[in-house]
């Protein structure tokens, strides 16, 4: 019947695109979500110094061919693949010897409240990276700056303080509470007094 | 060469027996029912031309004779009875040849076999040589080396998703599956190098994820495995010494293990022997100090996803780190 009236034609047609211009709206988020970055250009700007640290196989002074803009970590934070593939270097690397499945043991727990040296992306870097006093050890120049990026998203989500819509899901291994991608954030502020 | 029918051992040829006797009976249906087909086309054009001239003959009044006569409609039902029986019985045919080829790739002789583990992983293959003394197991990657004559009992397991081990010249395909453990026997009855390929979707390198298959005499298997069991040796040039420090101390011993040495990783490939091995990477790179050096630097423009980083090493260094692994024999 739409033919003899134009107007619900037409009304029709521009409902048709909305919905469509609604869908592709609801859908964007996942385009980041899925990015994967592979290649990684040895050209970012301070890549040589980067190259230098590494190649010293020393700590070096604190901070020292780091980048602790934390562009890198807000991205990760948004990026399932990149959290994914934090949750196997956190296996790999035997994050697991001290900290356990996320609820400590030798080392402290990280799905609590309680960050000791700071919850923020470019803490957690430097805690990996350059190690912090009894017992966690300095990984500069054992991991790589990427995959410690991607392992300061993980160890976040451990708490909850990433995007939930990007955190791993249930894995085929032993978990410490539920998938990450059901937690809640576990904000310091948010302790209750004691 | 990796083919299906050049069987290089019992089993396979068991498999190419079945492949081709499908073969051969489906050229037979096919033959006959082409025969058939050309045989109703050339009867009905000469019965229409028939029809047509004795229309003809008989004018307007006569109707045509649309009703086939009774002979005709029995001889039809005898026919179509005959066929579909004669088909039932070659798919009955198959299954019975199907069954019997299982029961004999069941039945390879195992005395004295050799025992190999292999653990698929996101893309390459761990290859382990079970011992029953402790200091005799060794591990090598990407590379399955089999005595010629021996039976060999290869243990399936897979580290993150599914894969499926698939040497077409010396058995047929099976599954590695995470949390399982499945068997497969075989044996090659001759000397010879071919290409093993993960034949599962497994992610997106799984077309980079192949394996050299080679049988050797007993003999040179023998000296071949007592080569893999020695610790890798002390470098002797002063690059190669550097080579050993940085791989020692820096990223790589993370993930990689070189018997003789400190690292002692296990979630990457053994490097204890790694410049006696043909191919890098399941494949990827024919292994020479050029493509090392490439694979080292940045491993993701030949395989976007490996778990294996860039390293932004300085050109002494890596040259020092080449150096160094090209020593390992």
């Amino acid at each position: 019947m739409c033919f003899a009236f134009p107007d619900i034609r037409r009304a029709l047609a521009v409902a048709q695109i909305a919905a469509l211009a609604a869908a592709a709206c609801v859908a964007m988020p996942g385009c980041e979500r899925e990015t994967r970055r592979f290649h990684k250009t040895p050209l970012e700007p301070d890549a040589r110094e980067q190259a230098a640290a590494i190649s010293g196989q020393q700590a070096g002074a604190p901070g020292r061919g780091m980048r602790a803009t934390g562009s890198a970590a807000v991205y990760n934070e948004e990026n399932a693949y990149a959290l994914a593939q934090g949750r196997i270097w956190y296996r790999w690397f035997n994050c697991i010897g001290c900290h356990a499945q996320g609820g400590g043991g030798i080392g402290p727990a990280l799905m609590d409240q309680n960050w000791t040296y700071g919850k923020d992306p470019d803490a957690v870097f430097v805690t990996i990276m350059d190690g912090r006093p009894n017992g966690m050890p300095s990984f500069r120049g054992r991991i790589p700056e990427e995959q410690a990026w991607e392992l300061v998203a993980y160890v976040r989500s451990l708490s909850g303080l990433v995007s939930s819509d990007a955190a791993t899901n249930r894995g085929d291994t032993m978990q410490g509470g539920p998938p990450e991608y059901m937690r809640k954030p576990e904000r310091p502020e948010d302790k209750k007094g004691r | 060469m990796s083919a299906v029918l050049d069987a290089a051992g019992p089993q396979a040829a068991h498999i190419g027996a079945l492949w081709w006797l499908t073969f051969w009976l489906c050229v037979f249906v096919f033959v006959a029912v082409m025969a058939a087909l050309g045989w109703a086309v050339w009867r009905s054009s000469r019965r229409a031309r028939a029809r047509r001239n004795a229309d003809a003959g008989a004018g307007p009044d006569v109707a045509p004779d649309l009703q086939p006569a009774a002979a005709d409609e029995r001889r039809l039902g005898i026919s179509v009875a005959v066929s579909v029986a004669v088909s039932s019985l070659l798919l009955v045919g198959l299954l019975v040849a199907s069954v019997f080829t299982d029961r004999a790739l069941a039945h390879l002789p195992l005395d004295n076999a050799l025992a190999v583990r292999i653990i698929a992983h996101q893309w390459w293959w761990e290859v382990v040589y079970d011992d029953p003394l402790p200091d005799h197991v060794f591990s090598t990657a990407n590379e399955l080396v089999v005595p010629v004559g021996r039976p060999v009992v290869v243990t399936l397991q897979a580290d993150d998703v599914i894969h499926s081990f698939w040497v077409p010249n010396l058995h047929g395909k099976k599954d590695l599956i995470p949390g399982r453990i499945s068997k497969i026997e075989f044996r090659a009855d001759r000397e010879g190098t071919w290409v093993g390929r993960c034949a599962e979707y497994c992610g997106l390198q799984h077309a980079f994820m192949a394996y050299d298959v080679v049988a050797l005499p007993p003999d040179k298997y023998a000296a071949w495995a007592e080569h893999q069991r020695m610790p890798a040796p002390e470098p002797a040039s002063p690059a190669a010494q550097r080579g050993r420090e940085l791989f020692v101390t820096g990223s790589c011993m993370l993930c990689h293990a070189i018997v003789g040495t400190t690292a002692n990783g296990r979630k990457a490939p053994d490097l204890t022997h790694i410049a006696s091995r043909r191919h890098l990477a399941a494949g990827r790179l024919t292994n020479t100090a050029d493509s090392l050096a490439q694979w080292i630097e940045d491993p993701q423009q030949f395989k976007p996803g490996a778990n294996m980083p860039t390293h932004f090493l300085p050109h002494d260094d890596l040259a020092a780190v080449v150096a160094y692994l090209e020593t390992l024999q």
